[in-house]
């Protein structure tokens, strides 16, 4: 579903992703993982359409089409979902407006009938339980005052209404305690099919013994230089990243 | 009820002629005895005679051109026109059914357009010629003018002058009125351009608690001027809802000055939304003379064409321990421009007076103006003040963040900025007001859940 192919891209002058290929295919988990600054949330920003970023080289296609040819919006209707790492705070729109304008744009772009109320507040009953949120929470000011934890449900729970093709994942267990974690952990896994993929990008290997990748990849540099499966992800909690550098330092020298 | 009525042309507010008309209505035989009264409109005639009205060499008037405006022929408050029940109909609030309805015509109170619901032992409306004359005398005395104080200019100077068509109202002792006073304040400028001059001055006695919630109208396409006064008194616990709707054409423009005396505690809420016209200039003036007040302004501008939108505020602390709360925001497009400037004065016996000042504006395009001023006088050693100011446009992180989610940029734009007014919108304690407005809002930016 989503073909990434040489991907460079930069922020002002300051070049952060130097080469990126990977390919993801329905029903599958990719990890992201790397130091910081190794450019992980820039490459969750540039498939989503922030505007900061410049791309300078590569393709990137989503269902044979080009991402780059699609605005941020249509993006999302396509079937695309960025959880952010730092959810924003919008005081005076509730959750629940939030969510039933993003339910109902993607449904006419799609030429669909908007959702009626009933309808609607069906679905986010059922939705609420997977990440356990409450209508109370919901009706509040979008993220204003919530928890770090709260604020990462109401991402998932976001996810769990949209329904997208691809989720990406952006360090959404940063800030988060384990109880939190394995709340938000279950909410993406009782999401998943054989339809959709998951981009999980992540600096620590916790997060990934609850939503356990297919491939795990190391990104260093703005490019992906080593690829394996979720033992992977272990191996570099065991020696720390770097191991990596040493791996790619014998390489330099080779 | 024996109102004055005058009528007379003139270019560009000739003085002779004004001086002659105010002169031969505070010199007759039914005027003997009014006495704070006329000597207030001969001192308005006297002091708007020296001034005329302001230009922008007056420090306070420096971005509002209201001489502009008024250059062109206008009638004076002819108060007995047409204007009829069928007219007032087209206008009224939401929840007028259940409200006191207060009708001014060109300036001048219409008892028989106007529907007063609640009884003589909660809610007094007299002229003021009678008021300062019976059992309201010493408070007639003592506060009519007060705003003077304030502003010593030719355009509160000139609705001095006109006092003695004014208006007096007081919510009783002990009552809590029920039905909220709607007063709208109608200009009939079907055939000609009107000025006039309402004034009213309202008492609200201890313990009362009373809403008043005020529109102006223009009928007709000429041009139309409001040139208002109000003064409140505010008694010993009582509470008073102040709310202006203000959306008119950009033939309509208006100088409005509500002026507060909170004399004992007492809280006072005050909303002011404006949404379009001609040059708005809007004062509003608390003076906290007692311990203990609080008192809370809100504002909301959400203008464009034209528009020219001014809010001068001032808070002023005489007396320890009051709290004031001001937060106006903006939202300016076209070629629109707004002005906020807050004065807060704490004087020296007003220890640990907290006064918040706030203004926050969001220009949506190239040609709007805002021009925004804080003024802090502080004359006490023991007092929380604090001010500050935003001008921007939305929040790319918060528009990224609903784009990302599939919704259109018009559409995120629409809920940002309707997010940013519903802040203001939410003190309004007057349900089919609020709904109203909240409406008007969202269909000019055009946002829809």
């Amino acid at each position: 579903m989503l073909s990434i192919k040489n991907l460079q891209a930069r922020i002002e002058e300051k070049e952060i992703l130097t080469g990126i290929n990977l390919d993801i295919k329905p029903g599958e988990v990719h990890a992201i993982m790397g130091p910081n600054g190794s450019g992980k949330s820039t490459l969750a920003s540039v498939l989503a359409g922030r505007s900061d970023y410049e791309v300078t080289a590569g393709s990137v296609e989503f269902f044979g089409k080009d991402l780059f040819e699609l605005s941020a919006e249509d993006r999302a209707r396509e079937g695309l979902f960025l959880a952010f790492q730092y959810p924003v705070e919008i005081p005076g729109v509730s959750t629940t407006n939030f969510v039933k304008t993003a339910v109902n744009e993607i449904r006419k772009y799609r030429g669909e009938e908007p959702m009626d109320a009933v309808a609607f507040l069906k679905l986010m009953k059922e939705r609420m339980k997977l990440v356990n949120i409450d209508q109370a929470l919901l009706s509040r000011s979008l993220n204003e005052g919530f928890s770090g934890g709260e604020k990462k449900r109401n991402e998932i729970f976001q996810m769990a209404m949209l329904e997208p093709k691809l989720a990406i994942l952006d360090e959404t267990d940063s800030g988060l305690d384990i109880d939190a974690l394995r709340i938000v952990a279950e909410g993406v896994n009782k999401l998943r099919t054989k339809d959709n993929a998951t981009l999980v990008i992540t600096h620590y290997q916790r997060l990934l013994d609850y939503i356990v990748p297919d491939f795990v990849h190391i990104l260093y540099k703005g490019r992906i230089v080593k690829t394996g499966g979720k033992e992977l992800a272990l191996e570099l909690e065991e020696k720390g990243y770097d191991f990596i550098k040493e791996e790619l330092g014998e390489e330099v020298e080779a | 009820m024996d109102f004055f009525v005058i009528t007379c042309k003139t270019k560009t507010l000739k003085m002779s002629e004004l001086k002659d008309l105010i002169q031969d209505k505070i010199s007759k035989e039914s005027f003997s005895g009014n006495g704070s009264l006329k000597a207030l409109s001969q001192k308005g005639l006297q002091l708007f005679n020296e001034q005329g009205i302001p230009t922008v060499k007056h420090e306070e008037w420096r971005y509002t051109r209201i001489s502009a405006v008024l250059n062109k022929d206008f009638s004076y408050a002819k108060g007995a026109t047409a204007v009829t029940a069928k007219d007032v109909e087209e206008f009224r609030l939401p929840g007028h059914e259940n409200a006191n309805e207060l009708v001014f015509v060109n300036g001048i109170y219409h008892a028989e357009l106007s529907m007063i619901r609640s009884s003589a032992d909660e809610l007094v409306i007299i002229p003021l010629s009678e008021a300062v004359k019976g059992e309201y005398k010493s408070i007639v005395d003592s506060n009519l003018g007060h705003s003077a104080n304030y502003h010593k200019d030719g355009i509160n100077a000139l609705n001095n002058a006109f006092a003695y068509q004014g208006l007096f109202i007081s919510i009783k002792k002990n009552k809590s009125v029920e039905h909220p006073l709607y007063c709208y304040y109608i200009n009939d400028a079907r055939s000609e351009n009107v000025l006039s001059q309402p004034r009213t001055l309202i008492h609200v006695a201890a313990n009362a608690e009373v809403k008043i919630v005020e529109e102006e109208v223009t009928i007709g396409s000429s041009d139309s001027f409001i040139n208002k006064i109000s003064e409140i008194i505010v008694e010993e616990n009582a509470q008073v809802h102040l709310y202006k709707i203000q959306n008119e054409d950009s033939h309509s423009s208006c100088v409005k000055t509500t002026h507060v005396r909170q004399v004992g505690v007492s809280k006072v809420n005050s909303v002011t939304i404006t949404l379009n016209g001609g040059v708005i200039r809007n004062n509003l003036n608390f003076i906290l003379e007692a311990s203990g007040c609080e008192s809370n302004m809100y504002g909301l501008y959400c203008v464009k064409g034209n528009t020219h939108v001014d809010n001068h505020t001032i808070v002023d602390n005489k007396m320890p321990n009051s709290l004031s709360n001001e937060l106006y925001k903006g939202i300016i497009d076209e070629n629109a421009t707004a002005v906020f400037n807050g004065k807060i004065f704490v004087r020296p016996d007003a220890q640990k007076t907290n006064a918040y000042q706030s203004n926050k504006n969001i220009l949506l395009s190239d040609t709007a103006t805002i021009n925004t001023k804080p003024q802090l006088e502080i004359f006490a050693d023991d007092v929380k003040c604090s001010h500050g100011c935003t001008i921007g446009r939305l929040d790319e992180e918060a528009l990224f963040y609903l784009r990302s989610r599939g919704i259109g940029e018009k559409a995120a734009k629409a809920l940002l900025l309707h997010a940013f007014a519903i802040e203001i919108l939410e003190k309004i304690e007057l349900e089919p007001i609020r709904q109203y407005v909240d409406q008007i809002i969202s269909e000019r930016l055009d946002f829809k859940i």
